[in-house]
């Protein structure tokens, strides 16, 4: 069981990759060092444990990297044993990295479509983000996590971190795109959970200011509607647009 | 602490590869199972009930409940039947064959998908990226994390040779039917040296199809991309080339 204080966390403050780490950390009682990257400009450090992704969240626990934030979390959990965020059973652990993958895969794109696009195609997105969030709120009403509090019981588990950590972004892109994603009548169990979930002391630490978020939000949504409307689009603003985008909303970090 | 293994059943499809990585997992725990053999373009009542989601192969039925996703079954596989585990104890070394697992699922396999669905400049572009992929993989291989291992699990096949070697033999099967080179085994000696080996275990030798079915297969795949490609529907596309889970 090494000492805590050889734990040194890659990052960026508005990636949620990173926030699942951090909260994993702090869940686990874990005391680490915090490195702020920027997703244009790659440190050293970051590139050289991250040399496939060169991407946030990079763990360096004595300096050897765990990269990927579920496998990151998995990491975590099997090192630190006490305060445990995966369950116990197999059945129950192939049912939460199931909806891992499901959050990755499918809900997170959908997500970042709506950020990115508009008109037709948002509405497309919208869609979609709604018929994903009724594919887990049919779980948490009448399936894997009926009766449950959180998707890990009666404390916060590894989905939740997952889900979590990413679900305030649909609270921003409400208010910045205009839309309407999480509607407690429609997902009430889901938004219940949200809400619970985002009251958590540890949550409420880790995750950044709804205003700063929002106006990060903003900026980035400018820049891109600008892009898209002026002639000059040089490549590093587009990229860092891209890159920033990718950040926030995370269908790219790892 | 064993469930009895009669109560594992299969769903799959004879050339999918994450079907077979499921098969082989099963195969080394020594464990029986039932299999039922689906189509891709006529899902059964089974597995659209057992797989709502993604409505896909596999789907690994035990004592009534289904698990999906190839690489989350594998893992169950191994937490359930303990004997000949596939995943290493430690968990820095589990957090490595987890992290190439989702690189060979998000980058690997989707460039691979790519050379066989494309064809000109965009052809080129893919095998340059599966090339680029491979790269990563012989230099771990050679000289970072599975430095001087027989296998990506040690002296046994592990979950991640599972993962890696069920898809690989898709390269030889469309260097064949695309006349592209994809693993030359003089860039990739180590990749190349795993993989005829990986391909001599018996487990193994029983679990993929015979090297001319799945040429056969291919080929009549491509024949319909090409066709289709010069007529105006594309679902057939999308349907062959469907990745499964």
């Amino acid at each position: 069981m090494d000492p805590p204080s050889s734990l040194k966390l890659l990052g960026s403050w508005a990636d949620s990759h990173t926030h699942r780490v951090q909260l994993a950390l702090k869940l686990k009682g874990l005391e680490f060092e915090y490195q702020e990257e920027d997703a244009i400009n790659p440190s050293p450090a970051l590139l050289l444990h991250n040399p496939v992704y060169k991407k946030v969240p990079v763990l360096l626990h004595s300096d050897r990297p765990v990269v990927e934030s579920v496998v990151i979390l998995q990491y975590i959990d099997e090192t630190w044993a006490d305060n445990p965020i995966m369950p116990a059973d197999p059945f129950e652990r192939a049912v939460a990295r199931f909806w891992c993958h499901f959050a990755e895969d499918k809900l997170a794109p959908a997500v970042g479509a709506v950020f990115s696009s508009s008109g037709e195609g948002q509405k497309t997105a919208v869609d979609q983000v709604h018929d994903n969030l009724k594919l887990l709120e049919r779980e948490l009403r009448d399936g894997a996590f009926k009766g449950k509090r959180f998707f890990g019981g009666d404390k916060i588990g590894l989905l939740d971190i997952v889900l979590g950590c990413g679900s305030y972004w649909l609270a921003v892109f409400e208010e910045v795109m205009e839309v309407k994603l999480v509607d407690p009548g429609t997902f009430p169990v889901f938004h219940a959970w949200l809400k619970d979930f985002e009251e958590q002391n540890e949550v409420k630490e880790t995750i950044p200011a709804i205003d700063k978020l929002l106006e990060y939000a903003r900026g980035i949504r400018q820049m891109m509607l600008s892009l898209s409307n002026g002639t000059s689009t040089t490549a590093p603003a587009a990229a860092g647009t891209t890159s920033a985008i990718n950040v926030a909303v995370d269908g790219r970090s790892g």
